[in-house]
């Protein structure tokens, strides 16, 4: 099965010639690439392997992959989920058990060196225990798996920075793939969970050409994570002109103004949502009234409040203004002492200059 | 890059322990000048006075940040371009939204802001007022041969957060999180700074026209 190309296996399943082109724009747009990709795009497809994907949940909620499995079809989403043979994926896969670990280690064992692995949820290292899958540690079944790969994606921000479970005072000592994986490449798919079109993007990229999009500091493809929420928010001339909803309800709201003040963390967040959107391009959380959380930057969750504006500080700062008054004064009226001291001495020291001393002083001077 | 694992951490940093120490310092030197100066005290005055102390007091306040003819004829860049620098810097420092809201944090105070174009123009003509001084500082001898480590060091963390306030307001350095919290770095220097340099004239100022003033009203003088 896996021999067959994304060509034959569109072709088995009566797509036509122009459908096949159809589906190749989609993907380009998919992929954020110019138009003038597409023949390129068509040319590498017409020859492209499916490819083995083993998927390897860790510390995560499900969200990740409901988020990927929600997307109603046929979409492009789902056309690309079709098309890679997943061989190993435990929410999903009818096998359990030792079938199920068998499926993971016959996919690799046939792919090896070639497979993808994509990871949701991050891995405690503070005990294995807390996270297991057949008796193996989280950390066991990544090197394991990871040994044979031809790349690893990240799914989702716990896998890809740490998530949530990585949030002060990370009790299970939670780390990202990127901080276990050094040998292969790791593309980071952040969100909380991230877009679906983000996901098959990036796999599509992968399919097609074979290699991986070109990355961003913390390892995102930039097609998707180049831009600021902020700097393609449809709300921005709403900043730019001093316009603030205040309240989630007040005037300012009902006429779309900007959520800074509330809380709103697009200016540090890189992400897609304001372009791509959600649910079929329905809408995003920022058109629909909330604020951005930030959720595809590493260790959101403590990064304060989600409804403390940007500017302000987030620690302790009255207390730390309490001692600094208390010890201010104490400093102060002692420097004043001091200082009154200084004076007083001085004064004391002060010896009077008579007239006589100044007309004594002449007369030695005219000697 | 070890101190921080990535920019989001080092802006956490400065929005929380970089400012807890920062404001801390800064009130603490304020009320060591602040008291230096109270607990100091005056000899009491047993003349009788002729007028009221507080009136004239406030009054001189805002009567002396008119210029008088004498100091502009003397020197009329230096009272240009500082009038022209305190206006733009109120103007970022009071009408920034984000601004606004810092001290609406601490303070409980809230007030409209402006559009950004407004702060946009005030940062550049504020920069630029800055360099202008500079430039006047270097290349007059006197200024120049009176000019100590100090005055530069005031024009210095002065100049950085318009700057970095700037490159963050137009996005300049990547990613985000950096510019920003660089921009709050270099406000706290300032806050650190302040009390100890003559930039604590920002307050001082108030309690010398207020003495001079009142002093005046006590004589019966008109100031
Ligand atoms: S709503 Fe958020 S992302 Fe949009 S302009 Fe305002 S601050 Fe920026
Ligand atoms: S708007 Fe912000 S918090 Fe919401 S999904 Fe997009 S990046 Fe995440």
């Amino acid at each position: 099965m896996n021999k067959q190309t994304l060509f034959e296996l569109l072709q088995q399943q009566g797509v036509s010639r122009r459908g096949f082109l159809k589906y190749c724009t989609a993907l380009t747009s998919l992929m954020a690439l110019p138009a003038s990709m597409i023949s390129t795009v068509a040319q590498a497809l017409e020859s492209a392997r499916r490819p083995s994907v083993i998927w390897l949940s860790f510390q995560e909620c499900t969200g990740c992959a409901e988020s990927l499995l929600r997307s109603h079809s046929p979409t492009v989403e789902g056309l690309i989920f079709d098309h890679i043979s997943l061989d190993y994926q435990h929410t999903l896969q009818a096998a359990a058990g030792e079938a199920a670990e068998h499926a993971r280690e016959q996919a690799m064992k046939e792919n090896y060196g070639n497979y993808l692995v994509v990871v949701d949820g991050s891995i405690p290292l503070a005990d294995p225990g807390y996270s297991t899958i057949a008796g193996m540690s989280n950390l066991d079944m990544l090197n394991d798996t990871v040994a044979g790969a031809a790349a690893v994606i990240a799914v989702g921000t716990c896998s890809a920075y740490g998530g949530l479970p990585h949030a002060a005072p990370n009790p299970t000592g939670a780390v990202s793939v990127s901080s276990l994986i050094k040998d292969k490449p790791v593309i980071n798919v952040p969100g909380c969970p991230p877009i679906p079109t983000v996901i098959t993007g990036v796999l599509a990229h992968y399919l097609t050409f074979g290699s991986i999009p070109e990355l961003d500091r913390l390892g995102r493809p930039k097609v998707f994570y180049g831009q600021s929420i902020h700097d393609r928010c449809y709300r921005r001339p709403f900043y730019d002109k001093g316009l603030f909803a205040e309240t989630f309800d007040d005037e300012g709201a009902k006429k779309g103004w900007c959520l800074y003040r509330l809380g709103c963390k697009g200016p540090m967040t890189y992400n897609a949502c304001a372009t791509l959107k959600w649910n079929q391009q329905t809408s995003w959380p920022v058109e629909s009234g909330h604020g951005c959380l930030g959720c595809s930057e590493p260790d959101f969750w403590d990064a304060g409040s989600f409804y403390k504006a940007l500017s302000i500080p987030d620690g302790d700062y009255a207390r730390a203004a309490g001692y600094a008054v208390a010890s201010g004064v104490v400093l102060g009226a002692a420097a004043g002492f001091a200082n009154q001291k200084t004076k007083s001495a001085a004064v004391s020291q002060h010896t009077k200059v008579s007239v006589d001393d100044f007309s004594l002083n002449q007369k030695d001077t005219n000697k | 890059m070890e101190l921080f694992s990535n920019a989001n951490d080092f802006l956490l940093w400065t929005r929380g322990d970089a400012f807890n120490i920062a404001i801390g310092l800064f009130i603490i030197g304020i009320l060591i000048r602040l008291l230096e100066i109270f607990l100091l005290g005056r000899k009491q005055d047993f003349s009788e006075p002729r007028g009221s102390e507080w009136g004239p007091g406030l009054k001189n306040i805002i009567t002396r940040s008119v210029v008088d003819n004498g100091t502009f004829k003397r020197a009329p860049f230096v009272v240009v371009v500082g009038y022209i620098w305190h206006i733009c810097f109120f103007i970022i420092l009071l009408f920034f939204v984000p601004h606004i809201e810092l001290i609406h944090a601490m303070l409980g105070l809230k007030w409209p802001g402006l559009g950004s174009q407004f702060i946009d123009a005030s940062a550049v003509i504020a920069m630029v007022a800055l360099l202008a001084m500079l430039w006047h500082r270097l290349t007059h001898p006197v200024l120049k041969f009176l000019s100590t480590f100090e005055d530069y060091l005031v024009w210095l963390v002065t100049f950085l957060p318009l700057l970095t306030g700037y490159i963050a307001f137009h996005r300049m350095i990547d990613p985000y999180p950096l510019a920003l919290g660089l921009h709050i770095l270099s406000v706290e220097l300032l806050l650190i700074v302040f009390p100890f340099t003559k930039l604590m004239h920002a307050i001082t100022l108030f309690i010398a026209r207020w003495y001079t003033g009142a002093m005046m009203g006590r004589k019966g003088i008109e100031s």
